[in-house]
């Protein structure tokens, strides 16, 4: 089955971002985390950067500070050491980011609407065009049967549906995505998967997937980042060589040859974050 | 296949008329224990005497006039207090500083049980209204601010989050995540400001004041007419009921997104 990534959906209203020279850079990031037992590090020298439409996926044992990594991104924590830069987005330094969150990110008190145009009322976009940019993601996403349901009254998956378009609503130039399908079971995920991709592909933005899933970075990613475990370090850096749209399985076995080797670079890192030893 | 679907307990007309049924039956028995001089009619007056007693009071107007006054004295004092407690209780929520600067002083307030204050309140503002007024605010104040404040405590980092990358200001901050985000904790704060509200209210005409349900309570007690004192209590008793019932269908209105579970806390 192709994961489509083509002019499937129709082109977005809003023009597409033609920030072609955006680039996020990371340099030497490193967080400590000051805890009752002591200093904590949670990331240490995390350098990369990522640039123009791609997607970059990061991948890690849980807790290596992936989370971290991205709240650091979003400008929500400052990193003890290292900086975090932008290019191509003009004279305010960060530009502006969306962000999406492994579950329970949007907002219970407001109705499905509200939620998908948050990011432009915070920016003080009339209401009668937050209606129409927000219908049209929900279009989308399949949610304009659900434009004034509260999240309690949809499934999980539907909120996560939510989560991501209020990202694509608020139209920023950066998408960062923690974990957004990890709640999510199997069948689900595969197709919000694929959802993401035809969505991202008409709005072109540069997406930056933390997930601990391989699999997911390597189908939906440009280039799949390696951290360590704790502290997380860049341990390698592998570009996805396959074009989109992706197949299951036309590529399975490119896909399975990276993975694989992904799993050889993290392995011992998740047996020794759980103590069993091989 | 067909399954008979099973019946909730919650909602089956069975409880509500169960309820009443409970009621009915007591009343039943005390009027029975009346009437045959089980008990004596001059210290517990049966049923039928108590709703003759109220019907009159409610229609002779003094009954009505006491409960006018009685709730202007609690709808005052829940303005007053449960406004300062919200406003205080977000301030605290939102704030550390200000939180580790007046939880002392709360703390050793809190527990003073507001009704002893009322000789104070009478020294500075006279005999008047003034000084109840301030005891019923002073009793809603604080379950509203600690309601409160628990309340935007309990606000999900991931909210804040949100709104912040999503470029939300300080003051877009507080209008849409922590005033909405604590408002399941306000109302259930209110609730509890508005039945102490009462009960501090019925208290200070107890002890102080000519008017009201408490001054009534206290009348028919000196006299003796025991009969105008159950019936005040049945006043006093029916207001609870309504208020709880009316603040339930308030908090439905003002947040809809609230499931049944989460409105009754």
């Amino acid at each position: 089955m192709p994961l489509r990534s083509t002019g499937v959906m129709p082109s977005p209203s809003q023009p597409t971002q033609s920030d072609l020279t955006l680039r996020l850079q990371c340099d030497d990031v490193g967080c400590i985390y000051e805890s009752r037992s002591g200093a904590v590090r949670a990331l240490q020298n995390v350098s990369f950067t990522a640039q123009g439409q791609e997607i970059v996926s990061i991948v890690g044992p849980s807790g290596c500070g992936k989370s971290t990594l991205l709240r650091i991104v979003a400008g929500l924590q400052a990193p003890t050491s290292g900086r975090v830069s932008f290019e191509g987005n003009g004279p305010d330094d960060r530009p502006r980011c969306g962000l999406v969150f492994q579950e329970a990110g949007v907002f219970p008190w407001m109705t499905v609407l509200d939620n998908l145009a948050f990011g432009l009322a915070m920016r003080g976009v009339a209401r009668a065009e937050r209606v129409d940019r927000a219908m049209d993601v929900a279009v989308r996403l399949g949610l304009n049967g659900f434009l004034y349901h509260y999240p309690r009254e949809l499934s999980v998956g539907m909120r996560q549906r939510v989560d991501i378009g209020r990202a694509f609503v608020a139209d920023a130039p950066i998408l960062l995505m923690d974990e957004p399908f990890g709640a999510l079971d199997a069948q689900t995920r595969r197709v919000l998967q694929e959802e993401l991709l035809s969505i991202w592909h008409a709005s072109q933005k540069l997406v930056l997937f933390i997930t601990h899933d391989i699999d997911e970075a390597v189908l939906l990613a440009d280039r799949v980042i390696v951290l360590s475990g704790r502290p997380g370090m860049v341990r390698d850096e592998i570009t996805v060589p396959l074009r989109r749209p992706r197949d299951l399985a036309r590529d399975r076995s490119r896909i399975h040859e990276l993975t694989s080797h992904i799993w050889q670079l993290l392995e011992a890192d998740v047996r020794r974050e759980l103590s069993i030893p091989r | 296949m067909t399954a008979k679907p099973l019946q909730v307990p919650g909602d089956s007309a069975f409880y509500r008329w169960g309820a009443l049924g409970i009621v009915v039956i007591i009343a039943a028995l005390w009027e029975l224990a009346v009437r045959t001089h089980v008990a004596s009619g001059m210290f517990v007056p049966a049923p039928s005497e108590i709703f003759r007693e109220l019907a009159q009071g409610l229609w002779g107007g003094s009954l009505l006039t006491a409960l006018g006054t009685t709730a202007l004295r609690v709808v005052s004092g829940l303005l007053i207090g449960g406004l300062a407690g919200a406003l205080f209780g977000l301030l605290m929520g939102a704030s550390r500083r200000l939180s580790r600067l007046l939880n002392p002083l709360i703390a050793a307030v809190h527990p003073i049980p507001k009704l002893s204050l009322l000789p104070l309140f009478m020294v500075f503002f006279g005999l008047g209204e003034t000084p109840k007024v301030i005891v019923v605010s002073a009793a809603a104040f604080f379950p509203m601010l600690l309601s409160t404040m628990a309340g935007v405590r309990h606000i999900a980092a991931v909210h804040f989050d949100a709104a912040r990358t999503y470029g939300a200001s300080r003051r877009q901050l507080i209008t849409s995540v922590v005033i909405p985000g604590s408002v399941p904790m306000m109302l259930s704060g209110l609730r509890l400001a508005a039945n102490i509200a009462f009960l501090s209210a019925i208290a200070v005409e107890m002890v102080a004041a000519k008017n009201g349900l408490g001054a009534e309570v206290w009348l028919a007690w000196q006299v003796l007419r025991l009969d105008e004192l159950f019936a005040t209590l049945v006043v006093i008793a029916a207001v609870g009921v309504v208020v709880n019932f009316a603040l339930r269908r308030l908090s439905r209105r003002i947040a809809p997104w609230l499931t049944a579970r989460e409105l009754t806390i």
